[in-house]
């Protein structure tokens, strides 16, 4: 039995109502999305907000449209259950709906929502634990003390992103916009980053994700996510990809995009995938050659932590493994690649 | 505490709550319906899963406050349910989880049940995929789900009015029954 420590619970019905009580209180507050990760990390202790601010009663975040341009536009509170359903999102975007179609289990998927798999915090084997069990090692350097177990002697923590979104919104160009005391900004994801595993966002806590933006694909988009996990049923990435191909008008690659998750506190792209794959067409051996040569890049450049479950050996093994299959399956136009 | 009126099983019930309790924690020890199990109380194994709104939710990451207003479905509420729709005894998925075998501890029954009836609430006559994709978050240790897969098959078909083939284990009980009786 894991009993949550006490707290007083606010609902706010406006962005605005949520982003002055987080102004308000601060550190001491939290806002909750479908409290899928809030309520276990408070359970282990891991955040002990004195105020959380639910999300639930705020209608406008809820959404999930495609606006006139043709933008993807999902609301921070939109269940992954529905992103992961919705026919245009999966004709438009295959790698966001994969990915989501992967998060957790269909229970987490219908309560947990996108904004919260985006702000997702990062996960570490000595750190997603009970707070005894936590005691016992005398902590860790991102919750209570001072001394990392992944890295000896290490200063910096190296939790790791854990969010399968995170590498698929990536890959299309999405951006996330944030409302906060001083208004409204939009940043492309990849700026949200830190490599920082005690706080791997660069916005400020009284910050409110209000919604992510996709640009509109081009007619010959491809996109897969790859995902490998202990159990197919509802785990964590041991690791993620997520592979963008655009094609033009006779087949060829004009563009291609790969982005790893869960190697480290952020999200990461593998720099050079589309020079290798540029050109070359999805169904021939020359792309085939080029899908090897960005798998192998990225196991080199890979350095895989035992940080999250799973041997960090097998997880490097898998690398490159992962990015070809991810590759191959998105030039076919299939994927999932989910090797379970 | 606050007050709030959570509608279970068709019942408006009316109970003191603290903010920070779990749906899980009012339903067990504040109403008594400990049918919903506590097992690893952090969204993993689905022992807790109850229908919120006709959705497999997890009661032990849901909070009790914020429940107010839905439609809560726990196993305390599928007899009945299906008694008030017409039928007799147990819900047909319960009656085929019995003749199946589909259950040795039981701790994961009561959340798969309404992982199961979710699933043919939507999708009347689901495929073993779906079926298995339908109760990916719900862990069961004892039956290596294969019977449970069955009784699902079973209770689907059945409401099809489709003959459904009897697993093969089931002639060898039956031998096996025969032999050991005198």
């Amino acid at each position: 039995m894991l009993r949550l420590p006490a707290f007083e619970l606010a609902r706010p019905r406006t962005v605005e109502e949520a982003v002055g009580l987080l102004a308000e209180h601060g550190d001491r507050a939290a806002g909750l999305g479908g409290g899928t990760d809030l309520v276990p990390n408070m359970k282990h202790k891991l955040v002990t907000p004195e105020v959380v601010v639910s999300l639930a009663a705020i209608p406008e975040l809820g959404g999930l449209a495609v606006a006139e341009d043709g933008t993807l536009v999902i609301g921070a509170m939109c269940p992954i259950a529905k992103l992961a359903a919705e026919e245009r999102v999966g004709a438009g975007w295959p790698a966001v709906a994969q990915a989501a179609s992967l998060i957790a289990s269909p229970q987490l998927r219908n309560s947990g929502t996108l904004g919260g798999n985006v702000m997702l915090d990062t996960r570490c084997r000595w750190l997603n634990q009970t707070f005894f069990w936590r005691k016992s090692l005398g902590f860790c350097l991102k919750k209570d003390g001072s001394e990392c177990h992944v890295v000896s002697g290490g200063s910096r923590c190296v939790a790791a992103a854990s969010n399968d979104s995170a590498p698929a919104l990536m890959s299309v160009g999405a951006s996330a916009v944030f409302v906060g005391p001083d208004g409204r900004r939009e940043l492309a994801l990849e700026e949200l980053w830190s490599t920082d595993g005690v706080r791997n966002k660069r916005c400020e806590p009284a910050e409110l994700l209000v919604e992510v933006r996709v640009p509109p694909t081009a007619a010959g988009h491809r996109g897969a996510y790859g995902k490998l996990r202990d159990r197919g049923s509802i785990d964590f990435p041991l690791l993620g990809c997520a592979v963008r191909l655009d094609l033009d008008a006779a087949g060829a690659v004009l563009d291609a995009d790969a982005v790893l998750v869960a190697l480290q506190a952020r999200p990461a792209r593998l720099r050079g995938c589309a020079e290798l794959v540029g050109g070359t067409t999805p169904g021939s051996p020359e792309f085939a050659a080029a899908a090897r040569a960005v798998a192998e890049r990225a196991g080199r450049k890979a350095r895989p932590l035992p940080n999250v479950p799973g041997d960090a050996e097998y997880r490097h093994a898998m690398v490159p493994v992962l990015v070809r299959r991810t590759l191959e399956a998105a030039g076919a136009g299939g994927g999932p690649v989910h090797p379970l | 505490m606050r007050v709030v009126t959570l509608r279970i099983n068709g019942d408006e019930r009316e109970i003191a709550v603290r903010d920070h309790w779990t749906l899980l924690e009012a339903l067990r020890y504040e109403l008594g319906l400990t049918g919903s199990k506590q097992g690893c109380d952090k969204g993993d194994c689905g022992a807790c899963t109850v229908l919120v709104d006709g959705e497999p939710t997890l009661a032990c990451v849901t909070l009790a406050v914020l429940a107010e207003g839905r439609e809560i479905t726990t196993i305390e509420g599928l007899a009945p349910r299906h008694r008030a729709s017409g039928g007799e005894g147990a819900d047909p998925l319960q009656e085929a989880f019995d003749r199946c075998g589909a259950l040795q501890c039981g701790f994961c029954q009561p959340g798969t049940l309404l992982s199961a009836r979710a699933l043919l609430d939507r999708t009347p006559r689901p495929d073993r995929e779906a079926i298995r994709a339908a109760l990916a978050g719900n862990l069961c240790r004892c039956t290596g789900y294969t019977q449970i897969l069955e009784a699902i098959e079973l209770a689907a078909g059945e409401a099809a009015g489709v003959e459904v083939p009897t697993p093969e284990w089931m002639a060898d009980l039956r031998r096996a029954e025969g032999t050991s009786r005198p």
